[in-house]
């Protein structure tokens, strides 16, 4: 029984401070990723943030989804945009970007205004009923594996919208070599 | 630890948006709306564990809309870098008038 109380079986205090170490990790790699002025830098940074995000989900009983996000998000899109940064040769000789004083004051002013309603809105109460049992996330993962409890819904009741990504990524796919195909092709034919 | 994942997911969304207001690089924008689609989810995530895993689902949706809007996005800079040699945010204003 103390497995169900305990995510993972482990001692509490470690979990909890593991979950603040890559919470805080990320934060940080997160405000160095929108600081640095190299786009190289800023995309390595960014990917640090996605792999504490990686763990964070590990530590919340999602662990396909961990291991998604190490794939997809950190090995792939992340690969494709220092790919298009290597591509246009944006890696040296940059160019301050930053804006200046006025919207980094106003920039600013709308992050502590979006912060302060996303803290209202988490203060408020939901109800009861809706709660799962604590531990039950873990005992699922437990009981069925990791990847079970995910795929289920997601080929019987969300099984119309996992089509219509299918035809998403097509038109995604179809849409990109369009705009990326070279210029001049159409002129020559 | 639902509180705490909401938090961080909080402040990495403000933060997603702090970049896209103050960067002019077009790519580094991109990256902003990247990162906020990462805070989302870890929201879904963090409600999955305590409304019931299914919520995870969502997440592998996201993921799929983000991989498509990163292909197309990054064609679109492509497309723009080949017509203008830049990327800077503030030597693009077409629609300005």
């Amino acid at each position: 029984m103390q497995s169900l109380s305990m995510p993972h079986g482990t001692l509490p205090l470690l979990y909890t401070f593991h979950f603040y170490l890559f919470g805080f990790i990320a934060i940080g790699s997160a405000l160095l990723f929108v600081t640095r002025k190299s786009p190289v830098a800023a995309a390595l940074w960014l990917v640090n943030t996605m792999f504490c995000l990686a763990a964070l989900y590990v530590m919340l009983d999602a662990q396909f989804i961990g291991a998604i996000q190490v794939l997809v998000y950190a090995g792939a899109i992340m690969v494709v945009f220092l790919f298009v940064i290597m591509l246009l040769n944006l890696g040296q000789g940059e160019i301050h970007d930053a804006r200046g004083t006025g919207w980094k004051l106003t920039a600013g002013a709308v992050a502590i205004a979006m912060l302060a309603q996303i803290f209202a809105l988490t203060k408020a109460k939901t109800p009861i009923n809706l709660t799962l049992p604590q531990g039950f996330a873990a005992k699922q993962v437990a009981d069925a594996g990791a990847i079970a409890p995910v795929s289920g819904p997601l080929f019987h009741e969300y099984l119309l919208a996992f089509e219509v990504t299918s035809m998403l990524l097509l038109a995604a796919v179809v849409g990109a070599v369009v705009l990326g195909k070279q210029r001049g092709e159409e002129d020559a034919r | 630890m639902l509180a705490e994942a909401l938090f961080f997911s909080a402040v990495l969304f403000t933060i997603g948006v702090f970049g896209v207001l103050i960067r002019r690089n077009a790519i580094i924008v991109f990256m902003c709306v990247e990162l906020m689609l990462n805070a989302v989810n870890l929201t879904f995530v963090a409600f999955a564990q305590a409304y019931g895993v299914a919520g995870q689902v969502f997440v592998f949706f996201v993921m799929t809309v983000a991989a498509a809007e990163a292909a197309v996005g990054l064609a679109i800079i492509i497309a723009l870098f080949r017509h203008r040699q830049t990327v800077n945010l503030s030597n693009i204003n077409l629609l300005k008038g």
